[in-house]
């Protein structure tokens, strides 16, 4: 049985304040990733030793985790059109899904990070890498918690508390899920395809 | 007396989203996108245009995600407001702090 949604309060332009607020978290985090993507660019091409992005970088690789992480999206907005139809079968399977797809992104971004510290390449190392593993670290750790929150929404569709009532809970948790994604949109660009 | 409150109460205010169809057809274009990035990467014939190519295909891919995967092309404009002002901040930020440190010139 699916548990009663908590009372939504709207705003006076009958906007859910929920997701007002969370709108607004995300203005801010857009000034959070604004700013380390600045400092990479800033400081791009000016170590003083290796190992350099071109040196290092694994192409390939990271085209795969960039797939992976724009079908996670795809998957998000097909669990949230499943809780809101009612479906929670085909909701629980996509929102599983899209911790999967986040959980296979991390994999590939503890690969990375593992194989470039065998070579060389450190927070301490020069300025590339502590610019690089600062911002794609916290990319990484925003993965991190929405992989736990499409866990946590997994386990209360599991456990019948997740339903159509609930569609703006999963609303809100699919805008953090595409903003982490539309993030690494612009990181695979600037850092990975436009590297010197 | 009357209940104030419930004269005042605002109507929620509600858009319908995309159907799965255009969610899929969304996915299809963005992976067709990502593909055109890497091959544009690996062709050399690309490479002396290839910042404003890359750039580009980044912000259509960008726009493409925000607009139908977040909603925001179906949406309230507040909502756009919210995104697109602190978008456009950091943006100014990014633009001002690259020049300051000599990464973008005018002229010369």
């Amino acid at each position: 049985m699916s548990h009663a949604a908590p009372p939504a309060h709207y705003t006076s332009m009958g906007l859910d304040s929920r997701k007002m607020g969370f709108w607004a978290f995300i203005g801010s985090e857009c000034l959070l990733f604004g700013s380390l993507i600045s400092t990479y660019l800033v400081y791009q091409g000016r170590s003083v030793a290796g190992p350099t992005p071109s040196q290092i970088l694994n192409i390939p690789v990271t085209s795969i985790s960039t797939f992976d992480l724009l079908m996670s999206s795809l998957w998000m907005v097909l669990a949230l059109a499943a809780v809101q139809r009612g479906d929670m079968k085909w909701a629980k399977i996509w929102l599983l899904g899209v911790a999967i797809g986040g959980t296979i992104f991390l994999g590939f971004q503890f690969y990375e990070f593992s194989s470039f510290v065998r070579e060389g390449l450190t927070m301490q190392a020069n300025l590339f890498g502590c610019t690089f593993f600062i911002l794609t670290g916290t990319h990484g750790a925003h993965v991190t918690v929405g992989v736990l929150w499409m866990l946590t929404l997994w386990v209360r569709a599991l456990q019948g508390k997740l339903g159509p009532q609930h569609a703006m809970t999963v609303e809100i948790a699919g805008l953090y899920w595409h903003f982490v994604d539309v993030v690494w949109i612009v990181i695979f660009t600037l850092v990975y395809l436009l590297h010197k | 007396m009357p209940d104030s409150h419930a004269v005042d109460q605002p109507h929620p205010v509600e858009h319908p989203h995309p159907t799965a169809g255009t969610y899929i057809r969304v996915a299809i274009i963005l992976t067709v996108l990502t593909v055109l990035e890497v091959g544009v990467f690996y062709v050399p014939a690309f490479h002396p245009v290839l910042v404003p190519v890359l750039l580009t295909l980044s912000a259509i891919k960008f726009a493409i995600v925000v607009m139908f995967y977040m909603h925001l092309k179906m949406d309230n404009k507040f909502f756009t407001l919210l995104f697109g002002g602190p978008l456009l901040l950091a943006g100014a930020v990014m633009l001002g702090l690259m020049f300051l440190f000599g990464v973008l010139t005018l002229g010369r």
